[in-house]
């Protein structure tokens, strides 16, 4: 990953739009060995990025959803303990000494690997994508800097495992939570926009080449302008792809061909009541021509 | 790794000292920059390709920003630094690099940007954007809210007032994270233990009971002679209702607001017009007496249970009849698990609680304490959060 043109061709191929700022970033990632953090709005595009890169570099993507509580034995190993006890009893008969029957009901063949040791022993490094990290707890928030500063796991009944392979690390956040400074520290940074209109002109276009270029501009100048007002949960991407899917299966050709048959299909861009309600006919209308 | 990254050529060095002095920049206009950074920054120069300034400047980006505050600032500092500099290509890079070399010593008092007031922003830093030492800080906590007067002093207060509300939030997801697991059977301490019996479970250890976080209702009074201390108190507020999931928050003067949800926004100006809105007719008189009994004829059968904490924030000055304000807050309190009564005036020295509101109010009342400087705010956690 050392020439951005080929960053930038690459991703293409995938069906995603790298814009330079992210090749930089992603390069830098790959040069520097250090985690890569994304922060942006919800629906700008963070974890494509991972699969994206995946994808493009055609590597195993390992991934770990963050949440409230989530601990060492679901992100990291657990001991596969139903096993064990089925060892211990079928063991039980062959007389071998304590010592002999831990060694190896604590061996590897006994371990689940959970995503982040999964991730680090790989031969060839996997893209390991933590999404959210702003919903796990702090304490894990601490552990996984460790990990990722040492790229090792210690296990307590085996000993240190270090990486095979240093995995190429993307964290995602949304803010819920004020992330710490040691994280942010020791991560490079990334703060994803919503994209400017000829991002997502060239986005629609990839990925639903069935859409017309006439109706694609519109549409995507219609969701850039209804970003623009205030509303309580702004259109991602997703929602635009939804959003022309939709069109394209009612057989819309032009948006300002019948302005309010496009009410209910609205359903695919405003997600909350208090949207629905601020997004009126007349407003509606007001953009469509807006957009024309 | 800094012998790596240093290249021979002398315009080159010029250069690093050039990014050196840039991330000293950075690191005064309040970036999170340690020498890591100013490594990983020489790499970069010396690897990437710098004449692009493409190249740089992204690079730069990513790695000297770590929140969406210093992502927004960075293009002005990087031009600001850099202009004439960079503007195209290396020529006229290493063209500029004799007076590069020249400005690097000096570029640590360079430009210094004004700081933006995103509320996100560690607010310790002074004007100049440089940290502020720990004794400052120590010093602010002891200081009584009233003292505050300068604007930009009040700011740093309300940040530190939001902090000390998330600090308690680590501390409780902590606990609730050991004691969430509920009563099931722990596999992994059931196996440990049984090993001594050749793995038959004999003994089985089980997960702590669940853990659970008391309901808090804060009752604020806005009135005139709080005026000093209400807009502290709904920060405070605020920030607790993003730590608590289970919370009401109401304000009153001589009548009775609930304003959870206009605390709940996140969007910052729409906050405020909510709070605008809702605060007309603030800081007027008190009728403590009254409003809590609104509060009980409207709210408390959905609200009070044994699992609320009831917590006042008043400095008791009633005007209306001190037997109603005892009645009141008598009804309220045998519903509640505690209640909590806050009293700025409490912390003042030679304060006696000897307002008639005050006092009738004082045998329902649990909890006495004042809350007049952020040490005070911060013992009352146990208080809050403790069933």
């Amino acid at each position: 990953m050392q020439n951005l043109d080929d960053i930038r061709r690459r991703f293409d191929s995938v069906g995603y739009v790298a814009e330079p700022g992210l090749s930089v970033a992603l390069r830098l990632l790959s040069q520097l060995k250090r985690p890569l953090l994304i922060e942006g709005e919800a629906g700008v595009g963070k974890t494509e990025v991972a699969k994206a890169l995946a994808q493009a570099y055609e590597r195993p993507l390992i991934r770990l959803q963050c949440y409230e509580g989530l601990d060492v034995n679901t992100a990291v190993y657990e001991w596969n303990y139903q096993r064990q006890l089925l060892a211990i009893k079928i063991h039980e008969t062959r007389g071998h000494s304590a010592d002999e029957e831990e060694r190896h009901i604590f061996s590897e063949s006994y371990l689940l690997k959970r995503p982040l040791l999964q991730a680090i022993s790989m031969e060839q490094p996997p893209v390991l994508l933590i999404d959210e990290i702003d919903r796990a707890d702090e304490e894990f928030e601490a552990y996984l800097l460790e990990l990722l500063s040492d790229f090792q796991v210690s296990i307590p009944e085996i000993g240190t495992i270090k990486a095979v392979s240093v995995p190429y690390v993307i964290l995602t956040s949304n803010a819920t939570r004020e992330l710490s400074d040691a994280l942010r520290r020791r991560c490079l940074y990334y703060y994803m926009e919503f994209p400017s209109f000829d991002k997502e002109l060239n986005i629609v276009s990839k990925r639903l080449p069935e859409v017309s270029a006439a109706l694609a501009s519109q549409l995507v100048a219609f969701v850039q302008s209804l970003r623009a007002l205030d509303l309580r949960k702004k259109p991602g991407i997703a929602e635009t792809l939804d959003w022309a899917g939709a069109l394209l299966g009612m057989d819309v050709a032009k948006l300002d061909q019948d302005p309010d048959s496009l009410i209910p299909t609205l359903v695919c861009l405003l997600k909350t009541r208090e949207d629905r309600t601020a997004v009126t006919t007349d407003v509606v209308r007001r953009l469509v021509a807006a957009s024309a | 790794m800094l012998v790596e990254a240093v290249p021979g050529n002398q315009a080159e060095q010029r250069l690093l000292a050039r990014i050196i002095g840039f991330t000293r920049l950075a690191r005064d206009n309040g970036f999170q920059v340690g020498i890591h950074e100013g490594l990983d920054a020489a790499r970069i120069a010396a690897r990437c390709q710098v004449a692009d300034q493409h190249g740089l400047r992204w690079g730069l980006r990513t790695l000297l920003c770590g929140r969406p505050s210093d992502w927004r600032r960075y293009d002005e500092l990087f031009d600001a630094y850099w202009r004439g500099a960079v503007t195209g290509g290396r020529s006229e890079l290493t063209g500029a690099s004799d007076r590069a070399g020249q400005t690097a010593g000096a570029a640590h008092d360079g430009p210094v940007l004004s700081r933006g007031a995103d509320a996100n922003e560690d607010q310790t830093a002074d004007a100049s954007g440089r940290r502020g030492g720990a004794s400052e800080q120590l010093s602010m906590a002891r200081t009584d809210f009233r003292h505050f007067t300068d604007a930009g002093d009040l700011r740093r207060l309300e940040d530190l007032v939001e902090r000390l509300a998330r600090r308690m939030l680590r501390r409780i997801a902590r606990r609730r994270r050991l004691a969430r697991r509920g009563s099931r059977i722990s596999l992994r301490h059931t196996l440990r233990k049984c090993l001594r019996y050749g793995g038959t479970p004999f003994e089985l250890v089980f997960r702590a009971r669940q853990w659970r976080l008391p309901r808090l209702v804060l009752l604020l009074d806005v009135s005139g002679s709080m005026n000093l201390y209400s807009m502290l108190f709904l920060r405070f507020a605020r920030a607790l209702v993003e730590v608590f999931r289970d919370i009401e928050v109401f304000v009153f003067h001589t009548d009775l607001v609930r304003v959870t949800d206009a605390l709940r926004q996140r969007d910052e100006r729409r906050r405020a017009e909510s709070l605008a809105l809702i605060s007309t007719g603030w800081s007027g008189g008190t009728r403590i007496g009254a409003a809590l009994d609104d509060f009980y004829t409207r709210f408390s059968g959905r609200l009070l249970t044994r699992r609320t904490i009831a917590v006042v924030m008043s400095d008791g000055l009633d005007t209306g009849p001190p037997d109603q304000l005892a009645a009141a807050l008598g009804r309220v309190r045998r519903r509640v698990r505690r209640v909590v009564w806050l009293n700025p005036l409490k912390g003042r020295p030679g304060y006696a609680p000897a307002a008639a509101g005050m006092q009738a109010a004082l045998p329902h009342v649990d909890v006495f304490a004042p809350a007049h400087n952020l040490e005070s705010l911060a013992a009352l956690e146990p208080h809050l959060v403790g069933l």
